[in-house]
């Protein structure tokens, strides 16, 4: 196996912090350490003393006993708790700024499988085991799984985040200093887990934009688009069931009364789950495309359907057309070869030399497959 | 030191040789015989659990995967952990230690139940018989913590078998704690009041809530992730439809709780150390009685800081971080009232307190890394990386195995009626500490510099912390290798023990060493507080 990156010494004590929020997390990490360091030799020295000056000296001795008082009691376990409650709200404080990306963040798909790193850019670059960002932006990873579940790390960011089969999560960061960081799997996930690593790159803006402009395939709407022609989608969107313009982040009323947003989140659920959350007045007559669809597919459907304009924005990017990659898939050719194929279950790549896998899920995916067709 | 008193009166009948065939040990009902049936049988666990972390060790002094394949790698640590968590930490101290004492402390001849007391120990056999079935026949690959759908779908292990030894091994837990639960409301001597039990007992009230409370959840999550891997039915596999943080949420909801299964009896432990080899009455001992009655309470509400980025409701980690914090004070507590009780105190040196003051140490540092991983915004860096892995074996190894070694040693007299060589106890402790320290403390830096866990390979920049750590286990390794010769060799060739030759405080030194069947010749009464070790009155502070 090969490591990419080759340490600058040979022994390191402090990991380099690429983001304004990781030198936050390790200021708060400092702080921590310090009053721990101060508390630990507080106990050991006075246990030292205490050891030194009321040792032993007569196997007769019998010291007059001493009783607890409440107000050294109290003392001890009030400044403790308040120098907790001060950790806590500055943790709290970093947790919640990094689970709030900011709203013009650029947006990275991030699928985990057994056992590589699948990433995909809207504008239709694809990586395995990479991920190339500008420097000075902000950038927000949409992460999930394939299969189970992996927790996608770049220490050098001080970010980790689950990437959970069945949900999306998301996770942001705002790289300062251009680079190559370790990415690393950080949830055991099966045989090859500690192989599931692979590099960050942040670029300059200008590196970056030849690096964008090297390896532009489909974009992600365009083959949402393809997507939603092959598997008919329009017989039905726009006439008995919500025609799904300027639908992104709009909130819509459903059967049950409810008010939903329609995100990420609601649009994989509708097209996997579609009976779980109908819109008021439509028929709930779609068929699951649990099985059929890859996660990848389904991001792509669901970036299609963003290329149709959201609310806000009415009007902008009707059509297919709307995508900004127009050539032919040049990227990583290999999933959408075999979706060319009619191999619906075969994305990403398989690099999976471990058969029992792959013949679980093509097994699950078959007989769900089945149900739909019967269904239809 | 009191090795030299030679009791008065020789006794001739004691537990040990009362009876002599294979049938009156393995079908006994005395609580002693129990003990020392689990202490055999959790030492031949811990010696395994051993040789699985040796493994390791050695596996990663090179950062490429070399000594072992990957899927032999994840099945070495998931023995490592299932091993020495459900076969040594969550019997540990209870099932032996706790066994033997709980009736002793109290004034009783037996536990409530010794016949259920007896069965708890052939359900521990059993499971642990399906462990051993379980790797010689292909191990496992799950982790301890058995996270679906990985387990329940993915595996290439031996899953079902593994999840039925744990699932047995939580009856045998249960049955210990319920065990407790009554002998020690019920079974109390004359005189002995809830404001007069030894904190050793308090601590194992704390521990059997837990055991009998928790257990029954891991149970059912053992059983729904049997459902899902033997039928098929979706529970915690999206494909399937179900949910696959509900697992994390069952499995933590027991296992954050066993942790304090696995330490508070070792707090209880060294409660009794540190008043015994300071002839002091504990500093604050209500405080420290009702400071383990708070840990068992609060560990029921803190399960959620494990999942901090699994992506559970970000208000769901602020209310999990703040109690975790919580959780924290009365730990906090513990230690100072255990300092403060040598203030002013006549403090020697003897093997057992060696280990006492190696757990408040230890403890310590284990305690407020916890307090970092409690931190939202720390976690999130450290969270799976051997930052986590080092501060639970502080807790862990540096707190209960250390208490456990403390109370072996201290209670070894009573037990075996033999003194160990004091001398090679000193040197084994001290051995222990070092070994300890140097093993783990560079795991917390490998792990700020984002080594994550459970990693067959690691970049070359690791390697130097790698390195340095199998060194220390190494030394840990003969450290643990002596006690246990010198334990065997006391058998034969110890000094006799007089009934108390620490001139400690307790029912339990009031009888013979070692005890008669029947514990005591006259049932006991009880006329002073615990730890009465002067009769001077204590002013009031």
């Amino acid at each position: 196996m090969m490591w990419p990156l080759t340490p600058a010494l040979p022994l390191e004590l402090w990991p380099l912090a690429a983001t304004p929020a990781g030198r936050e997390m390790d200021a708060l990490f400092l702080v921590e350490l310090a009053i721990s360091v101060f508390m630990v030799l507080l106990i050991f020295g006075t246990i030292f003393l205490f050891a030194i000056k009321y040792r032993r000296r007569s196997p007769l001795e019998r010291p007059r006993p001493i009783r607890g008082g409440l107000a050294l009691e109290t003392t001890w376990s009030v400044i403790p708790l308040l120098v907790f409650l001060g950790f806590f709200f500055w943790g709290a404080k970093i947790y919640f700024a990094n689970a709030a990306p900011p709203k013009d963040a650029m947006q990275i798909y991030v699928i985990g499988k057994q056992w590589m790193w699948y990433v995909q850019h809207p504008t239709g670059q694809r990586e395995i085991n990479e991920l190339h960002v500008p420097a000075g932006r902000d950038v927000q990873l949409i992460i999930t799984s394939q299969d189970v579940i992996h927790s996608f790390f770049i220490p050098a960011f001080r970010i980790k985040k689950d990437a959970v089969p069945g949900m999306y999560s998301t996770e942001w960061f705002h790289a300062t200093a251009p680079g190559s960081y370790h990415l690393f799997c950080a949830q055991y996930c099966g045989t090859s887990h500690s192989g599931m690593i692979g590099t960050v790159v942040v670029l300059k803006e200008a590196d970056y934009q030849q690096w964008l402009a090297g390896g532009r395939g489909e974009s992600m709407a365009v083959a949402g688009g393809k997507l939603y022609q092959k598997y008919g989608c329009d017989n039905c969107h726009g006439r008995i069931c919500p025609t799904l313009a300027r639908l992104y982040m709009q909130e819509r009323p459903l059967s049950d009364g409810r008010i939903v947003r329609a995100d990420e989140a609601y649009l994989r659920e509708s097209i996997l789950d579609p009976g779980a959350k109908v819109i008021a007045g439509y028929p709930n007559v779609m068929p699951s495309f649990r099985g059929v669809l890859s996660e990848l597919e389904v991001l792509q459907l669901i970036a299609y359907i963003r290329s149709l304009g959201t609310p806000a924005l009415a009007g902008e990017g009707e059509g297919i057309g709307a995508g900004q990659g127009t050539g032919t898939a040049a990227g990583i050719a290999a999933p959408d070869a075999r979706t060319q194929q009619g191999n619906q279950n075969a994305y990403p790549p398989d690099s999976n030399p471990h058969t029992m896998q792959g013949e679980r899920s093509s097994e699950v995916q078959k007989r769900e497959g089945g149900e739909v067709r019967d269904k239809q | 030191m009191g090795a030299s008193i030679e009791p008065l009166v020789e006794r001739t009948t004691n537990y040990l040789n009362a009876e002599h065939s294979v049938k009156s040990w393995l079908l006994t009902t005395d609580h002693k015989r129990i003990a020392l049936l689990y202490l055999v049988s959790i030492t031949l666990m811990f010696a395994l659990g051993g040789v699985f972390a040796m493994l390791i060790r050695i596996e990663l002094i090179t950062p490429q995967g070399d000594l072992l394949s990957s899927d032999s790698y994840n099945r070495a640590f998931s023995m490592h952990g299932i091993i020495m968590i459900f076969f040594f930490l969550v019997p540990s101290i209870p099932a032996t230690l706790g066994n033997f004492l709980v009736p002793m402390m109290v004034g009783a001849r037996d536990l409530a139940f010794p016949r259920i007391n007896l069965l708890s120990w052939y359900l521990y056999i059993t499971a642990a018989a399906v462990m051993l079935y379980v790797m010689v026949t292909g191990g496992v690959d799950t982790g301890w913590t058995f996270y679906a759908p990985f387990s329940s779908l993915f595996s290439n292990g031996r899953v079902t078998l593994t999840v039925v030894a744990v699932f047995i091994a939580g009856f045998s837990s249960i049955l210990t704690g319920l065990n407790f639960i009554v002998t020690i409301h019920t079974m109390r001597a004359p005189g002995m009041t809830w404001g007069r039990l030894p904190l050793f007992l308090w601590a194992h009230y704390a521990t059997a809530v837990i055991m009998v409370l928790a257990t029954p959840v891991l149970a059912i999550a053992m059983l729904m992730l049997g459902l899902e891997h033997v039928f098929h039915i979706g529970i915690f596999d999206p494909a399937l439809g179900g949910d696959p943080i509900l697992f994390q949420h069952l499995f933590w909801f027991y296992s954050h709780p066993a942790v304090y299964i696995m330490i508070l009896p070792g707090m209880g432990v060294v409660s009794e150390l540190i008043a015994c080899f300071s002839r002091k009455r504990i500093f604050g001992y209500s405080f420290v009685a009702f400071a383990s009655l708070a840990i068992a309470i609060l560990s029921f509400l803190v399960w959620g800081h494990h999942m901090f980025v699994s992506g559970q409701s970000v208000y769901a980690g602020l209310v999990f971080s703040i109690l975790s914090f919580l959780v924290a004070v009365p730990s906090a507590i513990k230690v100072f009232n255990w300092t403060a009780t040598m203030y002013k105190g006549s403090i020697s040196f003897d093997t057992p307190m060696l280990y006492a003051l190696g757990f408040i140490g230890l403890f310590t540092m284990g305690g407020l890394t916890g307090v970092m991983l409690a931190t939202l915004g720390v976690d999130v860096h450290v969270h799976d990386t051997y930052f986590v892995i080092a501060h639970f074996h502080y807790i862990m190894v540096g707190g209960a195995v250390m208490a456990y070694m403390g109370g072996l040693h201290f209670w070894w007299p009573k037990i075996s009626g033999h003194m160990y060589p004091e001398i090679w106890g000193r040197i084994s402790a001290t051995i222990i500490f070092l070994g300890f320290n140097l093993t783990f403390f560079p795991q917390f830096i490998a792990g700020y510099l984002g080594m994550p866990r459970r990693y067959h390979a690691y970049p070359p920049e690791f390697q130097v912390y790698n390195v340095l750590s199998s060194a220390g286990a190494s030394i840990l390794a003969v450290g643990y290798l002596m006690p246990l010769i010198y334990f065997f060799w006391s058998i034969r060739y110890g000094l006799r023990a007089p009934d108390n030759p620490w001139a400690a405080t307790g029912l339990e030194w009031k009888t013979a060493s070692p005890p008669p069947t029947e514990n005591f010749e006259y049932p006991p009464v009880v006329l002073e507080e615990a730890y009465h070790y002067s009769d001077e009155e204590a002013p009031i502070a």
